[in-house]
Order: C-alpha cells, then structure tokens, then sequence
C-alpha cells in the first residue's frame, strides 16, 4: 500500500487529486495497479525500450530519493511514491526526423 | 566556528592534507584541455554564424579546401543524420537530433555564433584564415530574443518541428517547450484568509558561469574506427555517449580521457566542441585540437537562463506562511531544456508552505542554449522568493531572522514538488548566522555619507546521488593507489581518497589517487549535482571495504587461521585467536605476495538522491555610494549544511567561491542582448566579473547535520553557496537605500534610478 | 589519399632572451604573441590562455621585472629580455614559499589561474615585501579567479610574505 502523488497533468484526468492510495510491493506493481484507476498510465510512465526504468524525462521518487532499481526499487507499506519533472524541466517532445535537415 | 551533532569519530574525515594534485599544479605542469599536444596534430577552428536567426542556403567549402596547409574541411553534411531521441546524460535528458543541430548548424542557424563549418590546418592561424574563404549565404529571419516575443500570439516559430507540451497536452507551432505545474492544496483561498499578501516579479539576467579556462578538445580517429578523445569536461563518459549517439559509432571504440579541468560549473557538461575534432581528424588522419576563443565560450556555450519570476505570498497574523505561488519562466536559448524542474522545487523549500502553486515555463529563443550553473535555475528562482521575504518582511514588520525560524522547512515538511524531506540543516544555518558575530555586531553609519544596509538570504539545493566506479589497487609498498571516474575541478580527488584512507586506516597521503580515463574505470556519472565527494566518496568507502575484506582472507591465509577470526580494529589487522598477532595495513599489504594474486577491487554504486541537499544562509553588509550608485560588500558571512565536512578547507571554498560568483551575478553580470540577438559584452572587460578588489574576505560557517543516506554523514555542498547571495545582497541594498531593486544585475544605473524614484516620492 | 596544398612559409625572426634564468633562442613569425610562443613553439604550457586579450591574466609572465600578460606581447618582442613563467618559479627540486602557501592555504581549486596568480605574486613580494591585504587585493585584480572568491588566495600570498620576511 503506497500513496501514490500524481503529476498536474495526471491529477486534472481524475478529478484534480493529488495523490491515490495504491497496492504494491515494487514500483512496477504500483504502477500496474494505477492503471486500473488511470488506464493508460503505464505506457506513459514506462521506458518502452527498456521496459526497466520510467521514461528519461521524468524521475521516481520513493519516499524522497530515485529510485535507483528502476521498476524493481521497493516500495514499502507506508511509502510514498512521487512522480516529478527531471531536472532540467524535461525535454518535450521532439520533432520527427524528417522535419529537420528538410533542405540538406 | 563548526557546530557539529552526534559525532562520529574520524582520523583522516576532517582534516586538511595537501592536495594530491596540488604540486602538479602550482608548478604549472598538470595539463589543461588546451595543453594536449601529440604527433603531428593540426589545429581545428570553427566557423560561426554572425546571424541569431537565419536558413542557410549555400555553403561552398572549396576555396578552404585548395588553401595551402588546410588538411580538412566539414559543414553540417559531414554529420549524420540522427533521429530523434532521449540522450540520457544522468542529471538532465537532451535531444540526440537538436544536441546534433546545435553543434553544428545543418539548414538553419537558431544562435549567434553557431557552428556552420569547421577546417582542420597546420597551425590555428592557417585555420583561421582558412576560415575566410568559406562562402557563406543566409536569409537572415527575425530572430525571437525576449520572452514576451517568443510567448506571444503569432510568435515567430523557431523550431517547427517543436512539440511543446502546456499542462501534458501537446502543442504544435510553438516556443513554449514545456509548461508544468506543481500544487498542493488551495492557494487562492489561503490568499483570500492571510492577513497580508504579497506579489511581485523580478527579472533575472542571463549569466554565464565564467570558467577561465575554454573548451578545448582533441580527437583521433584512427583508421581501425577507434576513436579516442582528450577533453577538458565535467561528464567522460557523457561525451562518450554523445559522440556516439552522434557519429552513429560503437559506444565501447569511444576513450574519452577527461584533462584537468579549468572550471565548469556546469558549463562544460554539454559538448561543443569533440564531435567535429574527430570528424575533422577522420577526414584529415591525424589528431586534430580545437579550442574556443572567449567571445566564443560566451556567445556559444550554454549560461544560466534569464527569465521573469513573479512571486505571490501571504501570512496570517503571526507571520506564517498561508500560501506562496510562482509563475518561473526562463529563455531556454535555441533548443529546450532551461532547468525549470530545479527551479520549481526549490523556489520555497526553505519555508513550510500548507498551500502551494508553482507554474513553469521551458521558453525557446534565439540565443545560444542555456546549460546547468551552479544549482541550475535556482539563484534565479530565489532570487525572486528571497527579495519577496525581505519585503514582506518589512510591511509586516518582522525581523527576517524570526521569520525564517518561524516557517523554516524542517525534517517531515513537504517540499513544493512533493517529497517529504528528511533530516535537513535549514535551521541550523540560521541559527548558525544568528549566533554569528556578524550578526550581532552593529552595522555603524558610515563616516563619509554612504549609505550601509545589511541583508540576508537563505537557499536550497537538492543535488543527486547517482553512478559511480572507484578501483582501489593495493601495492606492495603497503600504499594503494585509487582510480575514480570524476573530473576534479575543486579537489575531489582528494576528498575521495580521504574518505577510502578513513576505511583503509591510512593517512590521505597514502592514498594516491587518479582520474581515469572511460576505458580505465568503471561508469561514472557526471561531475555536477554537487555529487562528487558525496556519491564518488561513497564508491570509495564501498572498495576500501572490499579491500579490507579482503585483506581480511589474506591475513588468515598468512596466519594458517579462519578468516573468522581475523579482525579489523583502528586500522589493524587482529587475530581473535592468538592476540599478539597484529599487522598494520602496510604490513599485511607487504606479504601479498604467496597469498594468491594482486588485491585489486572496484566498487560501484548507484546512490539514491542527496539525503535531503544542503541548506545554506548568507549574511552582507553593503554600502552604496550615493552619488556614483556603486556598490562595496562590507562584511559577508556564509553558513552552510555540509552534513560532514570531508576536507573543511575546500568545503570553505566552496562557500566562499559560490557567494563571490552570486554576488557578480547580483551586481554586474549580464548579456547585454541587441535586437539582433548579439551578446554586446563578450569579453572579460565588459562580462565585468568580481576581482579581487571587489570583495572582501568572506567568513565561513560549516554546519554539519549529518546526512542519513551516507556513511560518515557527508552532503554535497558545491551549488547551494550561489542560491543565497544575490537576495542577501538585494535585502542588504533595500536596508542601505530605502528602496527595492527587483532586477538583477543591481548596478550603478539601476541603483541610482531607485534613489531617484525614492526622493521624487516614486 | 588527400593531396594537401603546399605552404608558403612566412620568414620567421630570431629572437634570443633569457628564459627562466637560461639563454634561449627561437624563431617567430612575426604575428605571434609571446603566449603562442610559449605553448606552441617552446612547450612551456604552464602558462595558460583564458582570454586572449589582456583581461583575465591567466598568461600572465615576468618580463625584466614587470608583469606582462604574454597574450598582448609578441613573441618578436622578447628579443633581448629577461623572461621568467611559471616553470621557473620553483627553485630546483623544492617550491617557492608562495607555491607551498597556495597548497597549505587551499588557494587553488580548479588551478588553471593559478600559475598567473604564483608569477603575479611573486613579483608583488619582491617588489613591496610588506604588501598589505589592500595591496595584495589591488596587485591581483588583473588575475581572474572564478572558483575561490579570493579569499584563500589572498591568505596565502599573506603567509608566503611572512615566510619570506
């Protein structure tokens, strides 16, 4: 049982609350286990290449450090789980390959 | 003065050795970027936009390719094509596609000074000339320099390919990277029930981080595809990764060996300059070496973003803080990635704040990309948050010092991102100033008619943890030398090897340690973060205690007994079972030989977060001339969390060398911006950095609460000493002249149009 | 393979000078600052470039006595002249006393100002033995430091005034 504290733009799809109490003994597990409450969830949070880790841009914070297992990292009863803003702010979405160079 | 708690015992943690480099570099023989020099190396030189903004639509290269003594040409066709991608460089996340575009320029150039073609030649001059023959042909675009230009309806677009993302939605057709939100509770009903609200905005000037030494890199391309590059760095095995990510090589034929470095904070984690030596030297066959000029490291390396900051507070009654919120928007430059996380949550995690808003805004402009500075993004945030409590401070009437110790953030309060903190040294520095004898001296007028003002100013930084390698090698002379992966540009090679001496019970001098090169040691995370001494230093305890493990196998092999029965005491190896066998480290290491191969161990980490950063609180006393506006620090005191202070003398000057370099930020430095997007001031001369006459000496104050995520308590402690200075200095000039500056840099001009307003009744 | 151009060598002049206390000889084309001179023709890299134009001190040499930033000088220049760098600080096999202050006093942190800092000082020691802390401040402002904020510099040029007193 972790609580589990959301990004703003997470928050706003569930009605603007800050945090939902979640099962799960991992940070994989509670992140399956917030997709029942936020389908699609998971494929935003979870590295598709890696499979191990959360995307780069944002970072895993369990009970105030990373989360250094990836999606291994132990979550205990009472922790809090915090998904936050990597430090540069995150790179936003780029642009597609054919967009640049166009005149090359 | 050194306040310490729960003490550890220590014999070598806490202590000033010699530096282990230091010889080398007072005799002016360690060798800097610039320094490389190898067989028949050539010399790069870069061609730069004179344009902010501009497609390119001819390059013609042949001329400088038929100039005698010109041994190769490049332009951005020489660079591969790279997708789109996250670069990963362990403390921020960059673009493989944009990270390409900004070293160099392929159909449009997005800053002044950006790189369009390079020449490799037999000396810099023949270079330099060569230069000229290249032909260039731009149609020149307006180019988006301010933030209220790059945000406003119908902005010229920079990048179109750009997907911002406001809030998680996508946006097309925009200079707005990101837009994030953190927020606890309900701010505006908190507002609506505070006795006193308060709300300002500050703008905060472009600064760059002022390293003396530029960026210099050299690379060899060898025909077998192996590529090894000398670069003067804060991240090897990031610009391993870049230079592959780029080139489209193998990531293992990459060696990147760090030089020493001259300076980075911060500034000399991106590449620039060593993906086009080795295409150079690939083209050319040779080891090719480019340096910067200093117009160059200003106008095309990355500073700390500039930005507008506005600042809403309020407090009830008694002073508490009822509710805070913040509006953060930084230039990023020409590709995203202003550090507006760091920013946000640190813009009020001095305070216990119940109700708390805090937007940020990623702004793309027409100026060379911004990199990390010191605590990236946070002196300016602070800036904004402390100047507002000064003021606040005085239309309620409240000592600042009360304050602060009233609403201080404390073990269990909730940053403004989310996470609870642990165990933090935020009082401990204000009650560590509060007792200083700065504080309670009193400030007498001055003699002459100037006016005197004193201020303070608290800040945060969090910093990381991360990866880290450190190999310990055992010799027989009963020394070790010990190789780590991070880049020593303040003395951490030192403060490293002291905490394995405190393990190994060794003196620091018998501890030699080295700066490997990426294929000598194991994968190490960037040197920033204030990570080193912390995240490297706990590398180091995890092999010296391999080692004395180890040892441990050893010696009962020696002794004929069980390793069960070997112990470890104060540096001693005991046996339990016949106590009059003893051997010292150098001891036992001498009688390796017949025990079975050499005793060579790495450990390795991956540390989660910082414990909780360093808290720092800063103290001046100014006088402003009032005829002149010029301002002198008087008397500066600087108080700061090191949880355990490894090497007091380089944590001093750490503290020392934050607060001159954020007193420059908070009187004299800027970019002095044209409309044409043209850094006016690109020399030392008029980028007019603190002398040494500027400033006095600086006191200093180790708080030392321990940090509960490392072994002997150690925090990092490089980045918090520049959060604090530029408030303290504008709180102290407010108390000096009787009026607020909400601009930095604070100069002449600034304060002398304050005093105007003031005696014209505003 | 690459057919690279010939070049067309510019005449370079013979200067002889004194060189950390030993004759020395070489030749420089005419354009080239004592700094280039001295990393790029005679290897002396102690002496480093941060600006190349006169305002960061980081190439900062002794010539006949007088501080010099070697950037604004040409290596021509040097004909005739008595020239020390930070190579010559040191006395054989031991450290000038300001050299061991800036290790005791922890003056240095990522160094590359440092060797400007040690030819700066020395010559304000020899000239005025009892430099004060104000003296000491005005004598090195044309040195840029960015990483100590000073303090632990001027500390240390205080002790070696003292130890050479």
């Amino acid at each position: 049982m972790a609580i589990v504290f959301l990004p703003m733009p997470i928050r706003r799809r569930i009605g603007g609350e800050p945090s939902l109490v979640v099962e799960g003994a991992t940070l994989r597990e509670v992140i399956n286990n917030l997709e029942e409450h936020i389908p699609g969830i998971r494929e935003e949070l979870i590295d598709s290449e890696l499979e191990d880790r959360v995307i780069r841009t944002i970072s895993a914070i369990i009970d105030g450090e990373a989360a250094d297992m990836g999606l291994r990292t132990t979550v205990g009863k009472d922790s809090e789980v915090h998904f936050l803003p990597a430090i540069a702010g995150g790179a936003p979405k780029l642009m597609p390959l054919n967009h640049r160079n166009e005149d090359r | 003065m050194t306040t310490t708690e729960k003490p550890q015992e220590f014999n070598v943690v806490g202590t000033r050795p010699i530096r282990h480099d230091g010889v080398d570099k007072v005799l002016g023989r360690a060798l800097y970027g610039a320094d490389i020099r190898l067989a028949s190396m050539i010399y790069g030189a870069v061609l730069r936009s004179p344009h902010a903004h501009a497609k390119i639509t001819r390059i013609d290269t042949s001329k400088a390719e038929a100039m005698p003594g010109v041994f190769a040409v490049m332009s951005g066709k020489d660079m591969p094509l790279v997708a789109s991608g996250a670069l990963d460089l362990g403390e921020t996340v960059d673009d493989t596609a944009f990270t390409s575009d900004r070293i160099m320029a392929h159909s449009k150039v997005v800053y002044k000074g950006h790189p369009v073609a390079a020449v490799a030649a037999i000396d810099s001059n023949t270079g330099l000339e060569a230069l000229k023959l290249i032909e260039v042909e731009y149609e020149v675009l307006k180019p988006v320099i301010t933030l209220e230009d790059a945000m406003a309806p119908g902005a010229i677009v920079i990048h179109e390919g750009l997907i911002g993302s406001d809030l998680g939605e996508q946006v097309k057709n925009t200079n707005i990277a990101v837009h994030n939100r953190l927020e606890f509770g309900d701010p505006e009903a908190a507002f609506d029930q505070s006795k006193t609200v308060i709300e300002r905005t500050f703008i905060i000037s472009r600064a760059h981080q002022g390293y003396i030494e530029p960026h210099a890199s050299t690379a060899f391309w060898a025909p077998d595809g192996k590529i090894t590059v000398w670069t003067t760095t804060q991240a090897p095995f990031g610009v391993r990764k870049t230079i592959s990510a780029l080139l489209n090589q193998p990531l293992s034929n990459i060696k990147v060996t760090p030089t020493e470095i001259g300076g980075g904070f911060g500034g000399k984690i991106p590449v620039y300059l060593e993906p086009l030596a080795a295409v150079l030297s690939k083209k050319a066959g040779r080891p090719v070496k480019i340096q910067m000029d200093r117009r160059a490291v200003f106008e095309a390396s990355g500073p700390g973003p500039g930005g507008t900051v506005k600042v809403k507070m309020g407090v009830d009654d008694k002073g508490k803080i009822t509710a805070a919120t913040a509006d953060i928007r930084y230039g990023a430059g020409a590709y995203p990635g202003a550090s507006i996380g760091a920013a946000a949550s640190g813009i009020f995690a001095c305070y216990e704040v119940p109700n708390v808003r805090v937007d940020s805004y990623d702004i793309v402009i027409n100026m060379s990309k911004t990199a990390a500075y010191r605590a990236p993004g946070t002196p300016q945030a602070t800036f904004a948050s402390e100047t507002l409590v000064g003021e606040l401070c005085e239309i309620i009437g409240m000592d600042p010092m009360e304050f602060h110790l009233l609403n201080a953030s404390k073990e269990g309060t909730r940053r403004p991102d989310g996470p609870l903190f642990p165990r933090v040294g935020n009082e401990g520095c204000l009650l560590a100033i509060k007792g200083s004898d700065h504080f309670k001296s009193t400030l007498e007028p001055s003699a002459e008619g100037k006016l005197r003002g004193r201020g303070m100013a608290s800040g945060y930084w969090n910093g990381i943890g991360n990866k880290s390698s450190v190999t310990i090698n055992v010799n027989e002379d009963g020394l070790v030398s010990l190789i780590e992966g991070n880049p020593d540009i303040g003395g951490t090679r030192t403060t490293i090897a002291m905490q394995a001496a405190e393990i190994l019970g060794l003196p620091a001098e018998d501890v030699h340690p080295a700066v490997g090169d990426t294929d000598s040691i194991g994968y190490s995370d960037l040197t920033a973060g204030s990570r080193t001494t912390y995240a490297t230093g706990t590398a180091a305890i995890e092999a010296a205690r391999m080692v004395i493990d180890e040892m441990k196998k050893r010696v009962a092999m020696i002794w004929e007994t069980e390793y069960e029965n070997i112990e470890h005491i104060d540096g001693m190896f005991i046996s339990k079972v016949a106590p009059d066998q003893k051997f010292t480290f150098k001891e036992a290491a001498g009688k390796l030989g017949q025990t079975g191969g050499p005793v060579a161990l790495t450990g390795t980490v991956n540390v989660r977060g910082s414990g909780g950063g360093s808290f720092g609180t800063h103290l001046v006393d100014v006088e402003v001339d009032p005829d002149t506006g010029k301002v002198e620090i008087l008397r500066y005191t600087a108080a700061q969390d090191a949880g355990k202070a490894v090497h007091p003398s380089y944590v001093e000057g750490q503290f020392q060398g934050g607060a001159v370099q954020g007193i420059g930020w908070a009187l004299n430095e800027e970019y002095y911006t044209s409309e044409d997007g043209v850094m006016i001031n690109s020399t030392f001369l008029d980028y007019r950095m603190p002398t040494s006459l500027d400033v006095p000496m600086i006191d200093t104050i180790i708080v030392e609460v321990p940090n509960v995520n490392h072994p002997f308590g150690v925090r990092g402690i490089g980045e918090t000493s520049i959060v604090p200075p530029a408030p303290a200095v504008a709180n102290a000039l407010a108390d000096a002249i009787g009026a607020r500056l909400y601009q930095t840099p604070m100069n002449p001009g600034r304060i002398l149009e304050a005093l105007a307003a003031k005696q014209s009744g505003k | 393979m690459t057919q690279i151009p010939e070049q067309q060598f510019v005449h370079k002049v013979p200067v002889q000078c004194t060189l950390n206390g030993q004759s020395t000889e070489f030749l420089a084309a005419p354009y080239l600052s004592l700094l280039e001179i001295l990393r790029e023709t005679l290897g002396l890299t102690g002496t480093k470039e941060g600006c190349n134009d006169g305002n960061c001190g980081a190439c900062t040499v002794n010539v006949d006595g007088r501080i010099v930033d070697s950037c604004l000088m040409l290596g021509v220049e040097a004909q005739g002249k008595n020239i020390e760098t930070i190579e010559g600080v040191a006395p054989a096999g031991g450290l000038h006393p300001l050299q061991q202050a800036f290790l005791e006093e922890a003056a240095l942190q990522c160094g590359i100002c440092t060797p400007g800092f040690l030819v700066s000082a020395k010559a304000l020691l020899e000239a005025e033995p009892n430099a004060d802390e104000h003296r000491i401040r005005l004598w090195l402002a044309g040195n840029l430091c960015r990483c100590t904020g000073y303090d632990k510099i001027i500390r240390a040029v205080e002790k070696a005034r003292e130890e050479m007193k």
